[in-house]
């Protein structure tokens, strides 16, 4: 599996990202710059987390409409699979690859800790290092992951099995309907508020993220 | 031309920015204020001299930049 990750400024996750990818195929992705107009031929593009621009506007606003994004979009829409962590998620969503919004937390803090995720499906690109209704525990480490949307859009989410992922014990940011993860129509888009890449070694206090990404490799290789 | 953009939440959407205003008022003894909603406000000096051309641009750009209309609605006000 060839991987690129966007770098966009005030990205802070691209490292751990291409750590987790790394460590799941062996080979360090590509680090793409936001004002690149081309992507290199990949089988995943990863939208990292971070403060892109600032959070300025709102999350991901800016981040969404810079030159790369174009190139994300065509390739998402040729089929080619795209991940959005945290920052990474709100920029999916501004820039129309998911619906919905990341709202500010509902209780006004910055939320960091450990979170427990319920996998809703394994039947996806992303998920097949999972069990169907396995829980896994991964870190959060945002101010905006507050998922919002209108019931219409809820409504068809559920009825197709695009909640890629819901908080378990405790909802740490007011979500609506539990939700920390989404895909797109055809499941090869998904946007997430945990950071699996931050749970793929021993030394990071876990390693339940790695399936993710070993899922990926093996789905995409 | 002057543009001057109101940016909204819509109705419904939770406001945390607007609570956390709402209870520094009420600790600094406001009392009464039901609630706060923030919003954005943006201007911009545009070229264009047509109002009516100057405000149908001005309303791209919310729905393509300025405001996000899932949960934000928006008014433009165009002036010399």
């Amino acid at each position: 599996m060839k991987a690129a990750v966007v770098l966009f400024p005030g990205s802070n996750r691209e490292r751990d990202m291409a750590v987790a990818l790394e460590r799941a195929t062996g080979e360090p992705p590509a680090i793409v710059w936001h004002g690149d107009t081309t992507l290199p031929k990949v089988d995943l593009i990863v939208l990292p987390g971070g403060f892109s621009y600032g959070d300025y506007l709102r999350s991901g606003a800016i981040a969404a409409r810079a030159p790369i994004m174009r190139s994300v979009v065509e390739a998402a829409e040729r089929g080619v699979a795209v991940l959005g962590v945290c920052n990474g998620f709100q920029i999916l969503t501004e820039a129309g690859l998911l619906p919905g919004v990341l709202l500010p937390n509902a209780h006004g803090k910055f939320a960091c800790k450990n979170v427990a995720l319920r996998v809703e499906t394994s039947q996806t690109v992303f998920t097949g290092g999972y069990e169907a209704g396995q829980t896994i525990s991964v870190p959060i480490a945002h101010h905006d992951g507050n998922y919002f949307a209108d019931d219409e859009t809820l409504a068809r989410l559920e009825g197709e099995g695009r909640v890629a992922f819901r908080y378990v014990g405790g909802n740490p940011n007011g979500s609506i309907r539990d939700i920390a993860g989404i895909y797109n129509e055809t499941k090869t888009v998904l946007g997430l508020m945990p950071h699996p890449e931050d749970a793929t070694d021993p030394s990071q206090g876990g390693t339940d993220g790695l399936g993710l990404f070993t899922g990926l490799a093996n789905a995409l290789s | 031309m002057k543009a001057k953009v109101h940016i909204t939440l819509k109705r419904g959407v939770l406001d945390v920015q607007g609570k956390a205003i709402g209870g520094a008022l009420a600790s600094l003894g406001f009392g009464g204020v039901a609630d706060v909603r923030q919003g954005k406000y943006i201007e911009l000096d545009i070229a264009e001299t047509d109002p009516a051309i100057a405000k149908s641009r001005v309303e791209e750009m919310c729905r393509k930049l300025l405001a996000n209309t899932v949960i934000e609605n928006y008014a433009v006000e165009i002036s010399r």
